[in-house]
């Protein structure tokens, strides 16, 4: 008798929270899906500024994002592609110019990084280096001095390990995109 | 278990008297973890809030139906319940707090003070006063939660939600934001919270010594010794 009653509760709690949630998940998942879109859009725009619409590419490996202008005449590429920080895992997406030669900026997504250190992978004046920079034949960190070649970055004091991910991230990147793309055209 | 305790005394009782961070100790893990920004103090205590207070409400409703073996699984089944339903909402709604807080809002299911409330007052009392009581412990939490966010970010980033209040030439103190900051900033409020209720203790210790000489000696006065 008391045992029934036992697995009676449970059951009946189990079974009504579980009613409750599946039905709270139907209405909530379709708009965090939307959020999640919404937000890649907002990034993907924002490294390609002049973009108006994208479509993405199969490229396995790296989500990849052919970004348009109003003409729709292809303005180049939109790479996500992650790496290990100094923290944990970083995301970055990285607007690239058609020939895959040069980088026109990046947003960092997802980040684990030191506060007021690692962070600053995030902030001006480190995320300006990127807007046209020569990534061909790869991005290089230096430290100390200001940056005299086009694909120099120059690092940030305090945090080199999350500046080096950064450069890391979208050299590693890159290199796969041109490997696919130049596949897939021949 | 008969109390006579004012509906009143059972809200107020959560800021102060037994406040579950300065006074119990307790919801320490989300409190260091998320007080970077006043703002998520605020959102972790409202969430927190939320949920304790349902789950007061429907534990103390169904409190004679639940069978005692299982009680503590049952409690668990509901705070979940609960705590997934603002996670949900949180993050289809507030997808910007909601990434923020992390893997925190879904923590709130271990969180002590919660289940705590449940087996300490919800489950031995009518639903009005679970309800208030829970609001009173909810509000507490958040104000501590608010009180070390403040604190952190006015000294780790120069504002305060979002607003900045230091001037430029503060250089602000990085170990604040860091975990480290969170553990000293908290150390220092329970430091002054307990100097304050010693304090209070000696002062009603005092009157009462007070009160109990004049006593003796007033007897002393009315009954010469006695011959």
């Amino acid at each position: 008798m008391k045992v029934y009653k036992i697995i009676t509760t449970l059951s009946v709690i189990g079974l009504m929270s579980g009613g409750i949630l599946s039905q709270l998940s139907n209405w909530a998942s379709p708009l965090i899906e939307a959020n999640r879109k919404a937000e890649t859009e907002r990034a993907i725009f924002l490294v390609q500024p002049g973009g108006k619409s994208y479509e993405m590419i199969n490229v396995p490996g790296v989500e990849l994002f052919k970004v348009f202008d109003e003409n729709i005449a292809s303005i180049g590429y939109a790479m996500v592609y992650n790496g290990n920080g100094y923290g944990g895992n970083i995301r970055i997406m990285a607007g690239i110019s058609d020939d895959l030669k040069e980088v026109r900026a990046i947003e960092v997504l997802e980040l684990a990084e030191t506060p007021g250190l690692g962070t600053k992978i995030t902030e001006e004046p480190f995320t300006t280096q990127f807007k046209g920079l020569t990534a061909y034949p790869s991005i290089e960190l230096i430290k100390g001095a200001p940056p005299l070649k086009p694909n120099e970055v120059q690092s940030i004091t305090g945090a080199t390990i999350s500046a080096k991910a950064v450069v890391d991230i979208i050299n590693n990147g890159l290199r796969i995109v041109r490997n696919s793309v130049s596949e897939g055209s021949q | 278990m008969k109390k006579n305790v004012t509906l009143s005394k059972e809200f107020l009782k959560g800021l102060w008297d037994i406040n579950p961070v300065f006074r119990q100790a307790l919801g320490l893990c989300p409190l260091l973890a998320v007080t970077v920004s006043a703002i998520n103090g605020i959102a972790m205590g409202l969430a927190s809030t939320f949920v304790l207070v349902s789950a007061s409400l429907l534990i103390s409703s169904i409190r004679k139906l639940i069978p005692p073996q299982v009680r503590i699984a049952s409690f668990i089944v509901i705070i979940a319940t609960f705590v997934t339903i603002v996670d949900l909402v949180m993050k289809a709604k507030f997808p910007d707090l909601s990434k923020e807080l992390g893997p925190f809002i879904p923590l709130i299911v271990a969180n002590c003070v919660i289940l705590g409330r449940q087996e300490a007052f919800s489950s031995k009392n009518s639903p009005g006063r679970a309800v208030l009581d829970a609001f009173g412990i909810g509000f507490g939490f958040l104000i501590a939660l608010f009180v070390l966010g403040s604190i952190r970010e006015i000294l780790g980033s120069r504002t305060i939600l979002g607003f900045t209040v230091l001037p430029d030439s503060f250089e602000p103190w990085i170990v604040m934001i860091l975990p480290a900051g969170a553990f000293l900033t908290l150390g220092i409020l329970m430091g002054i919270a307990n100097a304050y209720n010693i304090r209070k203790e000696r002062i009603a210790k005092q009157t009462l010594m007070e009160k109990f000489k004049m006593a003796v000696a007033g007897r002393n006065v009315n009954q010469p010794e006695a011959k």
